[in-house]
């Protein structure tokens, strides 16, 4: 049996939320590591358990310095549908391969870790026990092993139907932990500068890493508010830009978004969150400016645009332009100055973003970004499309009944050449949107809906 | 606003196109900024630099040991690394005005942060 080159073969242990995003965050990352998603696993799903076939371990320990979909990855020395599948299973493993981690004057650990099940300490001594026909000459270390292996039994996802057996039983030595530890450390309840949309720490990071964000990127957002995906860009060394159309966000004023809390203190601004989080060395600029406008020179310059722009529900959506149109309570201040703002369509939005990335992306960089979708009408020909960027993901995340957002991926593989060129071919591809200009409209119906029959509920 | 962001930056006032760049510098409050010098991201931003508007800019502000052009090994180069990293990244231009040198708009400069937006009028169509 030939074999192409070597791989070897690791488990990965996935959190179980956002569970449509990490496949592609795994990808999008392996490929930044120079490595490939090599997989015999049909499917992923809903499973926590994914074994992947790597070149090296650097690889292995690169993703883990980004993820935080997965929560830890071991070399896989075996694993079976049953113990006995498991211990066969381990004897095949190269013993070459086991050497180096289990000579006497090394030190180890062994823990199991049962999923979906509890087992009495009795029990998991019993298994770890069972493993004694493994070469281990090492001594056990309880506190600071120097290495550490794992038994993992996984019962399913049910915890309303738990097996007496296992489903599988994997065995690995442990090499790295994810960044799930990064969630609660850049937590919006702990963080000085909040909007009232600003987005959950854990997707953040998730949409930097969907962009292949790495050190010394400029990554860009367009619709920036309080600035959350600069910081993550800007935790993993990328140095960023941001604008907003909204001279009170982007400069710090206004009322607050926190509860007991009427206005925001001098310590609020963009700036001060990179300074917050030690991370200011990477803030370039950020600049009061129409995302339909923008005011950079011909070039490209970004390395990753990742926004999330406004539904135009909780934030409302504008651009400048004449038009009759009130604009909906903005607060002014003596300083600034908030045009005439008309109600900025949706589709115009996505068309002008994908258009404005195909232009200022470098080759090879990718644009992220939420779509807000009306689910019941929703069908993959809604996904905004351009020549330039390929589509590398869509991922949905539920928001209502009858709403969710998707979370777009898409790498510019081709050169922009013109801007005229394309305004014709996609405005007639973007007809059919009419479903995100009435966004607002359909996400309020449905509300109005469920008021109507939770009155008429009452009454009977 | 760091001059990087100047030198990226163009008017976009109706009609007036590519000769919107580049905005003419006016600073009132500048500071310097002591940044962590990173020579990588200094070498990456070189090939993107506008030189003759980068002087225009470092001229106005009165800065000195400007380099005029890049030097040929430029990413191995520490002290026109160095250089390069306080023209671009330490000189923060806290209040001033950017100027469209075609139109004559002027684009405000407020703690630090350009205001870009243009009224009904102006917007390019």
């Amino acid at each position: 049996m030939a074999r192409r080159c070597t791989l070897n073969r690791y488990l990965l242990l996935m959190a179980q939320e956002h569970l449509e995003f990490r496949l592609p965050e795994i990808k999008s990352l392996l490929s930044l590591f120079g490595g490939q998603f090599i997989s015999s696993q049909e499917t992923y799903g809903k499973s926590p358990f994914w074994i992947l076939s790597l070149p090296s371990e650097d690889i292995a320990r690169n993703l883990m310095k980004r993820t935080v979909c997965a929560k830890s990855i071991f070399e896989l020395w075996g694993h079976g549908r049953s113990p006995e599948e498991l211990y066969s299973s381990l004897k095949n493993y190269p013993v070459e391969k086991m050497i180096p981690f289990l000579h006497s004057d090394s030190t180890y650990k062994i823990k199991i870790h049962t999923f979906n099940k509890t087992l009495t300490q009795e029990e998991k001594v019993k298994r770890i026990d069972a493993l004694e026909f493994l070469p281990f000459e090492g001594k056990v270390n309880l506190k600071k092993p120097q290495h550490i292996f794992s038994i993992l039994e996984d019962y399913g996802l049910d915890p309303n139907c738990i097996p007496e057996n296992p489903y599988n039983i994997y065995f690995g030595r442990w090499i790295a932990d994810g960044q799930r530890e990064l969630i609660e450390s850049y937590s919006v309840k702990k963080r000085h500068f909040i909007g009232n949309t600003s987005m959950d720490a854990g997707l953040s990071f998730i949409m930097v890493n969907h962009g292949k964000v790495k050190e010394n990127d400029v990554v860009f957002d367009p619709f920036v508010g309080t600035g959350g995906l600069l910081i993550a860009s800007a935790h993993f060394g990328a140095y960023v830009y941001g604008t907003d159309i909204d001279y009170n966000t982007v400069h710090g004023l206004g009322k607050a978004s926190r509860k007991n809390q009427k206005w925001r203190g001098p310590d609020e601004n963009i700036r001060a969150n990179l300074r917050q989080y030690g991370l200011e060395k990477y803030y370039l600029d950020v600049l009061v400016s129409d995302a339909s406008k923008p005011s950079w020179r011909k070039g490209t310059f970004f390395d990753a645009i990742i926004t999330d722009p406004p539904y135009g529900i909780r934030e409302s959506t504008r651009r400048t332009g004449s038009q009759k149109e009130i604009p909906r309570g903005i607060e002014k201040w003596p300083e600034s100055h908030v045009p005439v703002s008309l109600s900025y369509h949706l589709s115009d939005m996505f068309f002008d973003l994908l258009n404005f990335a195909a232009e200022t992306l470098v080759l090879g960089g990718r644009l992220v970004y939420w779509l807000p979708v009306y689910t019941p009408e929703y069908t993959e020909e809604m996904v905004p499309w351009h020549p330039c960027l390929k589509l590398i993901s869509n991922c949905e995340q539920r928001l209502s009944s009858h709403t969710s957002r998707r979370l777009i991926t898409m790498e510019k593989v081709k050169k922009f050449e013109n801007r005229d060129q394309y305004s014709h071919l996609l405005s007639d591809h973007f007809l059919p949107y009419q479903g995100h200009n009435s966004f607002r409209e359909k996400y309020f119906s449905g509300v109005t809906k469920r008021i109507i029959k939770e009155e008429k509920s009452n009454q009977e | 606003m760091k001059l990087l962001t100047h030198n990226l930056l163009s008017s976009h006032v109706r009609g007036v196109g590519p000769r919107g760049f580049p905005l003419r510098l006016q600073a009132t409050e500048v500071r310097i900024n002591p940044v962590e010098f990173n020579p990588d991201f200094v070498a990456r931003m070189i090939p993107k630099v506008e030189w003759a508007a980068l002087l225009e800019a470092a001229d106005t502000l009165h800065l000195v040991e400007v380099p005029k052009e890049p030097i040929e090994g430029y990413e191995n180069d520490e002290t026109f690394l160095r250089k390069m990293h306080h023209v671009l990244l330490e000189v923060d231009v806290l209040e001033g005005t950017l100027q469209c040198p075609e139109s004559g708009r002027l684009f405000p400069i407020s703690r630090g942060i350009p205001n870009m937006l243009l009224n009904d009028e102006e917007t390019e169509t």
